[in-house]
């Protein structure tokens, strides 16, 4: 280039910025994932950002092999990571419901280390992606140059929340499952069945995460190593909107897909995590209970 | 010293001398890589039980002690190389600078009642957010490593630590033995107790009088700085750092599993843990060389597996039941010994 460009237009500042609140809200369906989990089951799923790298490959496996558009594959892989969710929770974490909270962490630390190296394994250390047709398309909005992909998959993250909150709302299983998370011996002693409730709460949260993992796939990359970094993610972004808080995770998740976008155009883009790292701490400090949290004594 | 003996029974501490004297004489019969072996267990045994002090004295679950290594060997490793600053002068900045860090993320979480699993997650934050910075921190080399000159094996040089295995054997051997004997010592120390108090319940300890904030403090900043030390031998034998891998989450990962797998709160869970993971580790090794099999990642769902497996049916880890097996836990010294 020829001259040095010292004032950003506005166009570009505002495209980093929609852009990042597109892909937080796919951040914001992870994370929705995460606390449902911890609101209901009381369990911290440390292993939430491997189960989405499970997702991710199984879209990179379902794309090679039949050609699939991650659109379509929303469905399926949700129902996929549903059941590991489900089978995780009642064979391996439902005696754990009882016990120490470290102990419940360092188990999940273990399946997370298993699914990590698992992967790593299977599919070699090198990030793999796919190519959609849709790849290259954007959206000009008056100068403003959208990703179509960042878009669909925002919008695709949108309707999935949107039907989680439908379920908790208005469906009786939702209802009974947020019974649960207020009250563990009333609705044991109302007759819930409990376990299955859980089990169910478990395979909500990993079917969030499948659909998060399906729609990232649109917008990068996957390397088994990321497992974790995503996980520190949902944390973050959880612990920032409110833990428990389901308009919390999207509120978080935009809130740090926001910064992270800025931060790695004003930076560098390593540096972003930095800033949500930040971001966790000023929260931590001043308001603990997170941006949309309600105070508990 | 007035609690060196207590609560240890005579067939404990028989047991102990043995150990430490087959310890000290192994070097002589075993070759190269069963001490390089028996290095790797030592520095483990020694920095499980510098975490021990948190999680398991007082109850504060640390999934970031990568970052107390990191600092301990950044810091020595630096001083040594630019100012050739001697490592015994080198980690009395790198114990203060591990400290302050302790210090400064106890505070935040204890300030603001930022505890148990919250407090795990802004632990791993701190390493994280080390582990980005070192990368773009080009004085100590950043992304792309740091090395210390690689030193001449056929002469010892104990002053700045440039020597064999046998020397950071012996060296290892030391700071495992001196930590494990002053974990027994802490643990039955007024320090100890309030600890034990505010693990088992931090609201009791606190009707109680204690106070909870400093106590916890204490036990971060101790941990911390005794972290450190062990990254300085990390720094100085492996001779190499890497941000990528010195602060990486799953060498704090690595770190804890000892003493999990070991017994939390026990003196010598740490140690049994070590033994066993690393042995297990490297006879894994041993196997898949034989076989012809070589895929990265192996080892670590190993790891996981050993791991899973304990928590799920050894949920007081390895120790307890073979203390009792042992026939070593006939006069109670609490959970100690």
């Amino acid at each position: 280039m020829l001259h040095r460009i010292i004032v950003v237009p506005i166009e570009v500042i505002l495209k980093i910025a929609i852009s990042g609140v597109l892909t937080g809200l796919v951040y914001g369906l992870m994370a929705l994932g995460l606390s449902v989990i911890f609101g209901v089951v009381r369990v911290v799923n440390f292993a939430h950002g491997e189960m989405m790298t499970i997702a991710m490959y199984l879209v990179i496996v379902f794309f090679t092999a039949l050609g699939f558009d991650p659109l379509v594959m929303l469905v399926p892989v949700s129902a996929v990571l549903f059941a590991l969710g489900y089978l995780m929770q009642r064979a391996i974490i439902n005696p754990f419901i009882n016990r120490p909270e470290h102990s419940q962490f360092m188990l999940l630390v273990a399946i997370a280390l298993i699914m990590v190296n698992g992967l790593l394994i299977v599919f070699g250390p090198d990030s793999q992606g796919i190519t959609t047709s849709y790849s290259f398309d954007s959206f000009d909005l008056g100068g403003v140059i959208i990703d179509a992909g960042k878009v669909y998959a925002a919008f695709a993250a949108l309707i999935v929340a949107s039907l989680l909150f439908a379920f908790f709302r208005l469906t009786l299983t939702g209802k009974a499952i947020r019974a649960c998370a207020d009250n563990y011996n009333g609705a044991l002693v109302v007759g819930l069945d409990v376990k299955r409730l859980y089990a169910l709460t478990f395979g909500i949260g990993a079917a969030c995460v499948g659909a998060a993992g399906t729609m990232l796939m649109i917008v990068t990359d996957v390397t088994p190593a990321i497992g974790p970094a995503y996980t520190l993610l949902a944390f973050v972004i959880v612990i920032t909107g409110g833990l428990g808080s389901m308009p919390g995770a999207i509120v978080g998740g935009v809130l740090i897909g926001l910064t992270e976008a800025l931060a790695g155009f004003y930076f560098t883009p390593s540096a972003k995590t930095m800033f949500s790292f930040g971001i966790l701490v000023l929260v931590l400090l001043f308001r603990p209970q997170g941006i949309m949290g309600r105070k508990t004594a | 010293m007035k609690y060196l003996f207590d609560g240890v029974s005579r067939s404990a501490l028989i047991l102990l001398v043995f150990f430490f004297a087959a310890l000290s004489v192994a070097p002589m019969i075993l070759n190269d890589y069963l001490i390089v072996v028996l290095i790797t267990i030592l520095y483990f045994a020694y920095a499980g039980q510098c975490w021990n002090i948190m999680m398991g004295f007082a109850g504060q679950l640390s999934l970031g002690h990568a970052l107390y290594i990191g600092l301990g060997a950044y810091v020595t490793a630096a001083l040594y190389v630019k100012f050739g600053v001697s490592p015994w002068i080198g980690i009395w900045p790198a114990l203060v600078i591990a400290g302050v860090a302790g210090a400064v993320i106890g505070f935040l979480a204890f300030r603001f009642g930022v505890s148990g699993v919250y407090f795990a997650i802004l632990t791993i934050a701190f390493a994280e957010f080390a582990r980005i910075g070192f990368d773009h921190f080009s004085w100590v080399g950043g992304s792309a490593g740091y090395f210390l000159p690689v030193a001449n094996y056929t002469q010892n040089d104990l002053f700045n630590l440039r020597g064999s295995p046998r020397m950071f054997y012996y060296l290892l051997l030391a700071m495992a033995a001196l930590a494990f004997i002053l974990c027994h010592i802490l643990l039955r120390s007024r320090a100890g107790y309030y600890w034990l108090a505010i693990r088992e319940s931090p609201e009791a300890a606190e009707a109680l009088g204690i106070n909870i904030f400093r106590y916890k403090m204490y036990a971060v900043v101790l941990s911390a700085a005794l972290t450190s030390l062990g990254g300085v031998i990390f720094a100085f034998f492996y001779n190499n750092l890497f941000p990528e891998q010195v602060f990486h989450i799953s060498r704090s990962i690595e770190l804890i599993l000892g003493p999990i797998i070991g017994g939390i709160g026990t003196l010598f869970g740490p140690i049994v843990g070590a033994f066993l993971l690393t042995g297990l580790a490297e006879g894994l090794r041993e196997i898949m060389l034989r076989l012809g099999v070589d895929l990265p990642g192996v080892k670590q769902v190993f790891y996981g597996i050993c791991l899973l497996v304990v928590i799920m049916f050894l949920p007081e880890g390895v120790w307890p039941p073979l203390k009792k097996k042992l026939g070593l836990d006939r006069d109670s010294g609490g959970k100690g010994s």
